[in-house]
């Protein structure tokens, strides 16, 4: 039995600035990145008032349901961050989806979550900056006692450092957990057709035909329900955390 | 023989590092319990619990996802660098 678990491959290198590798999870971050664009650009193009048509109608309720999540979670003086929220959660989940297609998924590389993670921190720390002002920040710190300063910025750092790490762990797993199944289901399909005797049996045992069906009953779970569910939640403590951030303490 | 131990030590490190599931799995069984009894006495709340219940359950993952993300670190790319040093 073969198991081969491999990070994001890389598939050639750019002759620019001393070589940079040009990983799986570029390529397929930025295929999905143009897909997106290409679908947002067909869908909104050529909008009217009257004699409304079908993909204008989605395109609307697209909009829509990205205004009310952003509107309902942070309330409408933040509404303003609904693309931001919308861009991340759609390329959260093509990435994580993009995986059923068998090419390298980018959440499953962890650069692409801390990029993620950095910039939503970036505005976190902006958000607060804004708000009380470069000292009322800095003093923020030093909350509620002076001595609890290293601890206050741990736990600054840990947010999106757990943002990005509970993304991918998530992702990850299920590719693990997925590689597994196929493995062993091959293994046990081998061992029982090779009870058959003579050379059916021999012949019958190359075929793994218990991993035919049954994977998809995990996929189901392990990719389309946790790659929705992390997308969601990754949105959801963006918000959570931007809309804390702007409260004054 | 060093090879032997580093593997060794690197698989039991990361058996013992997935122990981190425990805690998680008992949070998250609570959550989910008492938003259970939260829907049943009040079940128009359903949608609001439900989110809230999902936002607490991936919180209460992070220490978990931490246990794993060390198994997998001990697993693939530890003994690479250790085995690299001898």
């Amino acid at each position: 039995m073969n198991v081969e678990i491999n990070g994001s491959p890389i598939l050639a290198t750019l002759p620019i600035f001393g070589g940079i590798p040009l990983t799986a999870t570029l390529v397929v971050t930025w295929s999905i990145m143009l897909l997106l664009t290409l679908f947002c650009i067909w869908l909104t193009h050529d909008l009217r008032v009257d004699h409304v048509t079908t993909r204008q109608t989605v395109a609307e309720f697209l909009v829509n349901t990205a205004q009310n999540f952003v509107d309902s979670n942070m309330g409408t003086r933040f509404s303003h961050y609904a693309p931001f929220v919308a861009a991340i959660f759609s390329l959260s989940l093509l990435s994580s989806l993009s995986g059923l297609l068998g090419v390298f998924s980018p959440t499953a590389d962890l650069s692409t979550e801390l990029a993620w993670a950095v910039l939503v921190f970036v505005l976190i720390t902006a958000t607060k900056i804004k708000t009380n002002g470069i000292g009322g920040y800095l003093k923020g710190y030093t909350q509620p006692i002076a001595v609890l300063t290293p601890f206050n910025i741990i736990s600054e750092i840990a947010t999106p450092i757990s943002m990005a790490f509970r993304h991918f762990g998530n992702i990850v797993s299920g590719t693990v957990i997925s590689t597994l199944i196929y493995a062993a289901l091959g293994a046990a399909s081998h061992a029982l057709f090779g009870l058959l005797p003579g050379v059916v049996g021999d012949l019958l045992s190359q075929i793994p035909f218990l991993s035919v069906g049954i994977p998809a009953v995990f996929s189901l779970y392990f990719d389309w329900f946790s790659s929705f569910m992390q997308a969601f939640i990754f949105c959801m403590l963006t918000m959570m955390y931007i809309a804390a951030a702007a409260e004054a303490d | 023989m060093e090879k032997a131990i580093i593997l060794a030590g690197c698989a039991i490190g990361a058996g013992i590092a997935l122990i981190a599931g425990i805690g998680p799995g008992i949070g998250e069984g609570y959550a989910v319990g008492k938003s259970c009894e939260a829907i049943a006495r009040q079940p128009e709340s359903k949608g609001e619990v439900t989110s809230t219940m999902l936002l607490g359950c991936a919180i209460a993952e992070t220490t978990g996802i931490y246990g794993f993300v060390t198994g997998l670190l001990l697993m693939f790319v530890v003994p690479r660098i250790f085995i690299g040093l001898l």
